[in-house]
């Protein structure tokens, strides 16, 4: 065993460094790129069930999208209704 | 068919071994009776039709196909092994804009009516390419070595999936699974290198299976066998698992591996590790 191997006996692991590295940069990536808030799902559901109302239209009409643009976000909506549900 | 399953093999990594395992995972498949096609996504730089063997077989790609310059039926590979696998290879082409979303929707619909599985090997990045691999899929694979940038761009690509894909587009969610590929037990417990349950708690998605690191693989894609074709070794048989376990199915894979057993008592008695 060489002096290093003592030194390094006394240091924490490699991996442990790993994980605690990841950790913080993982978390910092998911805040970033959270271009999809928690309200999504639901305000998805909602506008299906207003469009329903008046028209017959299936779930996969409905596209709901929020991207980044610098210091605003843009939310849209893509609501396709087939001629004949009018 | 009826029950067609898409399923992309991702990980936003290159050289993780997404390619290595769609050839494994897609055989593995064919073998136990499911009609199985594999999609080589990686326009320009094709190489599933090398891990798989065919390479000299490509005439007509996924590209032609799109174009209408191909039917499928002329671009699918039949592999000579497996009689229930196909292979869609890609373009070499260099032109970014060959893979639109109408023409991958069109092949991808008319293989549903022929396959139960459709794997779906990713280009890495988060470009064109990978992002086509991943929108239609319902299940996504995700392929991650112990190590922090692998770690790192599968949250990455965890993240897309679940922002990007059709799936979540429509408000549902991808199901994921985490593959974690080039594991040596022996390192992590010489604290060199993450465990499976560090990377679970980082990416908190579900284990699909763990295939150590093995010279096996290299002999195997020197030859063009998919691994889980190939000769018993340790990463044949882990994949086998990480098949049953996606089909959903008890474990049979040790049945068959007396051979594999017996070598492994061998090296438990030596004492060696790998």
């Amino acid at each position: 065993m060489s002096i290093l191997d003592l030194i390094r006996f006394k240091k924490q692991s490699s991996a442990s460094t790993a994980k605690e590295r990841l950790q913080i940069v993982v978390s910092h990536q998911r805040a970033n790129n959270s271009n999809k808030p928690d309200y999504l799902p639901q305000l998805h559901k909602e506008l299906l069930d207003v469009v329903s109302k008046y028209a017959q239209i299936d779930r996969e009409r409905i596209q709901v999208q929020l991207q980044n643009e610098g210091d605003f976000s843009v939310l849209e909506l893509n609501i396709t209704i087939p001629s004949e549900a009018i | 068919m009826a029950d067609a399953k898409v399923i992309v093999v991702t990980s936003g990594k290159g050289g993780v071994g997404k390619t290595t395992s769609t050839a494994a995972i897609g055989a593995e498949l064919a073998r136990r009776g499911k009609k199985t096609v594999v999609i080589d996504f990686d326009i320009g730089l094709r190489n599933l039709d090398l891990i798989m063997g065919c390479e000299r077989r490509v005439i007509y790609d996924f590209i032609n196909v799109i174009n209408d310059e191909a039917t499928l039926s002329q671009a699918l590979i039949k592999d000579k092994r497996e009689p229930n696998l196909y292979i869609l290879p890609a373009s070499q082409t260099r032109n970014k804009d060959a893979l639109q979303q109408e023409g991958v929707a069109k092949v991808i619909e008319l293989l549903k009516k022929d396959f139960k599985y459709i794997i779906c090997d990713s280009p890495a990045g988060i470009e064109r390419g990978a992002l086509m691999a991943l929108y239609y899929a319902e299940e996504a694979i995700i392929i991650t070595n112990p190590e922090v940038s692998s770690v790192r761009d599968s949250d990455r690509i965890i993240g897309v999936l679940n922002s990007d894909s059709k799936l979540a587009k429509e408000g549902h969610e991808v199901k994921k699974h985490l593959l974690i590929t080039r594991f040596s037990q022996a390192r992590v417990k010489r604290g060199e290198m993450l465990s499976i349950e560090d990377i679970q708690e980082i990416l908190a998605v579900d284990l699909l299976g763990v295939i150590p690191e093995s010279q096996a693989v290299l002999s195997a894609s020197n030859q063009g066998i998919p691994i889980t074709l190939d000769v018993d070794n340790d990463a044949k048989f882990a994949y086998r698992a990480a098949v049953s376990k996606l089909l959903g199915e008890p474990e049979v894979a040790q049945q068959s591996s007396k051979g594999w057993n017996f070598l492994k008592n061998m090296r438990i008695f030596k004492g060696e590790t790998v």
